[in-house]
């Protein structure tokens, strides 16, 4: 369990004020300079040494991906691009830090952004964080005046401005790409990779998209040092991270704790446990609403932390833990889930367009039993084919959580075919109108 | 140039290209839909999915750049399945409509569903229904076949330039759309139907007409504006059913323009079928021996001066050799070719041809366009224009009437005081031409076609030398016509002999009863009024204004029914195939004049094909050489004189109907109706 002196988000309940007062009693742009003034490569390593894997789902190496940026700044300009577009069904961590601790997020973005080459970071808000945006538009008009931002940030000498961007409300635009695409005010739809954003990104400048939660870690592990972020956790799974804990528990919060809790002691520790006790669980979805889910008997003693959930075929995509106890329908659940999907699908390429909408009817049918066995097995094939196939990952998204159903709950779906059958043939045959 | 090694075998593909393009190089077929190589990469249908080694998922080949030493393989177990389950993808919500489908029989979705579609469905749920998009008189919409390629989006808003078509709605709702429901207002528009893999977008006048397998194929060029694109005439029997283009990198790449494909039902209607005679006040069915004793009278009652010739804009080089050879031997001086009364001169070839050639025009870094509207002239050129500004930052400035040609111009005024204070520096854009690598001028019909033509010309040839337009590897200096028949009459010397007279002169002489006999080989854009009581005898293939006008009408054939050589404003001799055969008693048309000759008493040396090609090649040896352009010789031209005051008048107005082909055609008059002013609105179903 994370002590308390190792936690970074200090404000995640806004218990104390959001603003650049409280901020700075937390010790946030304490000493923002000498972060700056340890010069790009040295954050960049610093970064690397860390271990940091970004919070929004992938979990690829955040000083890594900050190192794709180009050593030099040519003629184009380098971007931060911060992605607090949240919109993975059961996530919801992003919109703490920006409603209660936005400035630890700006602190990140002048040390992130500096680490880059970038004199410009622009935030892109989810369309319905509307009070998030004004709250972060409130702390960076804060942080101008404070000459935290501007042209002279914390008066390092580095020209920093953060802008802040509000999306519409598609799921899509979460994906890099598309936010790339949405931030330049285009239909918001991926891009083909490569090229990757770092060489051609926004404006078709180099460009860095990084989540929320992984830009405002930066400050604090620079501050600590690498070794402390990295002697959090276990090998290759280090730090902190802010779990999202819903459905049915008793006490659905968020919680930032250390990489690699056992799950049952991050529920029963800080959810107040499931509701009905641990024996009434049917399963859970560790990391969103995009990942496979688990059975209880998984969920007994796996550990959350990105290796441990790919080892039991899932995923710790961004920490949002989906509790259903036995009271859950759980065809029915994933079925809301593929509409989702089916929904957010941008249209674009093959396998997603068509294929999310198949999925979704196919399993829809399935939750009333109005499907064939045989089915079931296609539907996986289905899945399979849009799997690796598209220009996003959505397509992935899609399939995943009906393949964890079918990995896991395949007699369930069995059951129910067979039972709407034998109702089917034992059913009163209809009165003869001439009787 | 990376090597790659593709399912074994090693290539060497040139820089920049993608891998599906190394493949093909390879020689391995990778299917796909939406990757056009003329078009941006879209990379959204999956279907060309290879894969590469160390990549832990199938690549979309289209989308990927070729690199060193990448192992690809094309013919897997992996890849096959990721073929087939796109495949799958796209037939569900596919109507199985092919046998009422007017792309049945080439359609890329039927091709390849042979190779990986299933053979029965796995989909049990409704199919997804898409409601048709109004699209005007040229495209038939059936977007339910719709696989989403965007191809048809790319080609609006990267060649034609026109930003109409695009995605709407995501998901199983993204539709492509006009998003006004109107019709495209590009010239160019009836290429996404060639562009569409499936039967989304087909050919609306077309409709329902063939199957592909019936039609009879010429390959032939176009004849209905100067450029001469390479086409295809389909017919079945005697009618000319479409024409499609055909691939000439030089030329039109794979486009052709919306009247080049669409005034082929005017090739049915208002035609010449049977010689006429005028008999009184009205012209009477004759026979071709009446028809020509009626000339023969005329003649011998007439002396060689009293006779002129006009050829059209239509006519292929063997009657004009033929028209010539004609006059020659009837005395007549009076010959010419430029109906418009355009002043270009004869003499040097240069002077008459767009030197930097279609192609050439990309590479232009400045060009000033000289009273001429290049997008409704040629929207062949204009789209090469449009590209050199796109891809190579070309400013173009515009004296004359500036229209919205699709790609920013500079007006620089209206007439021929703007032409002098830029060649007297008085205008910066003068710089621009200076200071460009490859400058060029574009001089249109709209400059040309005026009494002061021939100063234009030698004010325009000042502004190409004082800016460099003309070196060694590059000559900027550019005449753009518009009829198909111009340089190749240029080329055979159809131009007024000594002490002959040229059109406007013909004119006045008939309007003064100083004429007896005009004879006008498809001549029909000029003021008829003007022939005063002189006898006209008008050979054409259609009932025109020149056949309303005439006392004896010979029935010739249209391009599509004869062997005809044409050259094309860059100077490019082309040949023309017949796909059908001329109607009723029409003959092709140096025939016509052939059989005249010798009616007359005059008979021309020639009885074949052969004799009159070599006939054209001894007129001129450019002849001999059958799609190639030779450079042109730069030498003095052009008559230095008085500009006049009046501002340029551009010489079309409305794009759909310029000649007697476009004017007879219901479909380019549904498009002058509803483009080029009309109104009329589109309710989705009113196709």
């Amino acid at each position: 369990m994370l002590r308390d002196e190792d936690r970074i988000f200090l404000n995640l309940y806004g218990f104390d004020s959001w603003q650049l007062d409280g901020a700075r009693k937390r010790g946030i742009w304490r000493n923002t300079k000498e972060l700056l003034a340890l010069g790009r490569e040295k954050i960049i390593d610093e970064m690397k040494e860390s271990g940091l894997r970004g919070r929004g789902g992938a979990g690829f190496p955040t000083g890594l991906k900050w190192s794709f940026m180009p050593k030099e700044i040519g003629e184009a300009p380098h971007y931060l691009v911060v992605n607090a577009d949240e919109s993975e069904p059961g996530t919801c961590k992003d919109r703490e830090i920006l409603r209660n601790d936005p400035h630890i997020l700006l602190e990140g973005c002048v040390v992130a952004g500096f680490a880059m080459g970038a004199h410009t970071a622009y935030i892109y808000v989810r369309g319905e964080f509307f009070r998030e945006a004004e709250r972060l538009n409130a702390a960076i008009a804060e942080a101008y005046e404070a000459g935290l931002l501007g042209p002279d940030a914390c008066g390092s000498g580095w020209g920093f401005d953060i802008h802040v961007h509000r999306g519409a409300g598609a799921y899509i635009c979460g994906e890099e790409t598309a936010l790339l695409e949405s931030l330049e005010g285009k239909k918001g739809q991926p891009r083909l990779k490569p090229p990757f954003p770092a060489g051609v990104g926004l404006y078709g400048c180099p460009t860095t998209v990084n989540n929320v939660e992984s830009i405002a870690v930066g400050p604090t592990i620079l501050r600590r040092g690498a070794a402390w972020f990295a002697g959090l956790g276990r090998e290759g799974n280090v730090g902190t991270k802010i779990f999202s804990i819903s459905g049915h528990v008793e006490n659905p919060c968020n919680v930032e704790e250390e990489m690699g809790i056992p799950l049952r002691e991050l529920i029963e520790t800080h959810a107040g446990g499931v509701r009905g006790g641990w024996d009434n669980l049917l399963a859970i979805i560790p990391g969103g609403s995009s990942v496979p889910l688990l059975p209880k008997s998984i969920c007994d003693d796996v550990l959350m932390d990105f290796d441990s959930l790919k080892e039991v075929h899932s995923g710790l995509g961004t920490a949002a833990v989906i509790v259903m106890d036995k009271s859950t329908d759980i065809v029915a659940a994933i079925a809301r889930l593929s509409h989702f999907y089916m929904h957010e699908s941008c249209g674009q390429c093959t396998p997603c367009r068509e294929g999310t909408g198949w999925m979704y009817r196919v399993l829809n049918r399935m939750v009333t039993g109005d499907a064939d066995i045989a089915e079931i097995d296609m539907l996986h094939a289905v899945t399979k084919q849009i799997e690796g196939h598209t220009i996003c990952a959505l397509g992935d998204a899609a399939a995943w959580p009906i393949q964890g159903l079918i990995r896991h709950f395949r007699a369930e779906i069995e059951d129910r075919i067979i039972a709407a059958k034998t109702t089917a043939n034992t059913a009163p045959a209809l009165p003869d109108a001439a009787q | 140039m990376p090597k790659l090694t593709i399912d074994g075998v090693e290539v060497d593909a040139p820089d920049g290209a993608t891998v599906l393009q190394a493949c093909q190089l390879a020689g391995k077929e990778v299917p796909h839909f939406c990757f056009h190589e003329r078009l941006s990469v879209a990379g959204n249908c999956r279907m060309c999915l290879v894969e590469m080694e160390r990549a832990p998922k199938p690549i979309a080949s289209c989308a990927m750049p070729a690199g060193e030493g990448m192992v690809i393989t094309t013919d897997s177990d992996t890849v096959r399945q990721a073929r087939r389950g796109v495949m799958e993808f796209l037939l569900i919500n596919h109507p199985l409509d092919c046998p009422i489908c007017d792309q049945g029989g080439e359609c890329d979705l039927q091709d390849q569903a042979v190779a990986y579609g299933g053979d029965r469905t796995r989909y049990e749920e409704n199919k997804r229904a898409v409601t048709d998009k109004s699209m005007g008189p040229l495209v038939n919409t059936v977007m339910t076949r719709c696989i989403h390629c965007t191809r048809c989006v790319r080609f609006t808003t990267e060649i034609a330039g026109v930003s109409e078509i695009g995605m709407l709605g995501r998901g199983e709702h993204a539709e492509i759309s006009s998003y006004l429901e109107r019709s495209l207002t590009s010239e160019l528009s009836a290429n996404i139907i060639d562009l569409c893999p499936v039967g989304a977008l087909t050919s609306k006048p077309y409709a329902f007409a063939a199957r592909p397998w019936e039609l009879k194929k010429a390959e032939s060029v176009d004849v209905l504006d100067a450029v001469g694109a390479s086409i295809r005439v389909d017919a079945r029997g005697a009618s000319v059913l479409r024409v499609v283009p055909r691939l000439h990198e030089n030329v039109n790449e794979e486009w052709i323009s919306d009247k080049t494909r669409f005034a082929c039902d005017g090739l049915r209607r208002q035609r010449l079928d049977q010689p006429y005679v005028r008999r009184g006040e009205k012209l009477e069915p004759a026979t071709w021996d009446e028809a020509f004793g009626a000339i023969g009278e005329r003649i011998a009652a007439s002396d060689g001066k009293r006779i002129a010739a006009i050829a059209g804009d239509l006519c292929d080089g063997e009657s004009m050799l033929a028209l010539k050879d004609l006059m020659g031997k009837l005395g007549s001086p009076h010959l010419d070719c430029r109906q418009d009364g355009a002043k270009v001169d004869a003499n040097v070839r240069a002077s008459y041809l767009l030197n930097s050639s279609i192609a050439g025009l990309e590479t232009a870094d400045a060009v000033l366009l000289i009273g001429t509207d290049p997008r409704r002239e040629a929207p062949l050129v204009n789209l090469r224009l449009r590209r050199a500004w796109l891809e190579g930052g070309a400013e173009i400035g515009v004296v004359g009437p500036a229209r919205d040609l699709n790609y920013p111009v500079t007006a620089l005024g209206a007439g021929t005081d703007t032409l002098t204070a830029l060649k007297d520096g008085k205008i910066a854009f003068l710089e621009t031409l200076k200071n460009a690598e490859r400058p060029a001028l574009i001089l249109g019909m709209g400059a040309l076609a005026r009494s002061d033509g021939a100063a234009i010309l030698a004010v325009a040839r000042e502004i190409a030398d004082l800016t460099g337009m003309i070196s060694a590897d590059w000559n900027g200096f550019n005449v753009l016509h518009t009829a198909a028949a111009r340089v190749g009459g240029l080329d055979l010397g159809i131009v007024p002999g000594a002490g002959g007279k040229d059109v406007p002169s013909i004119l006045d002489a008939a309007t003064n009863g100083e004429m007896d006999i005009v004879y006008l080989l498809g001549a029909d854009e000029i003021d008829m009024s003007r022939f005063g009581d002189a006898f006209v005898v008008y050979q054409g293939h259609h009932g025109d204004a020149g056949a309303h006008r005439a006392d004896v009408i010979l029935p010739g054939a249209a391009y599509t029914e004869k062997h005809g050589t044409y050259v094309n404003t860059e100077g490019r001799v082309q040949l023309g195939r017949p796909a059908v055969p001329p109607v009723g008693e029409a003959k092709e048309d140096w025939k016509i004049l052939r059989a005249l000759s010798d009616v007359l008493g005059h008979k021309l040396p020639y009885d074949t094909l052969g004799d009159v090609r070599s006939a054209m090649v001894a007129a001129n040896p450019v002849f001999d050489e059958i799609d190639i352009v030779s450079k042109a010789e730069w030498a003095p031209f052009g008559t230095a004189g008085a500009l006049g005051e009046a501002a340029f008048e551009l010489p079309i107005d409305d794009f759909y109907l310029t000649d007697p082909i476009s004017r007879a055609s219901v479909t380019m008059a549904a498009c002058s109706r509803e483009l080029s002013g009309g109104t009329e609105k589109g309710t989705g179903t009113n196709g």
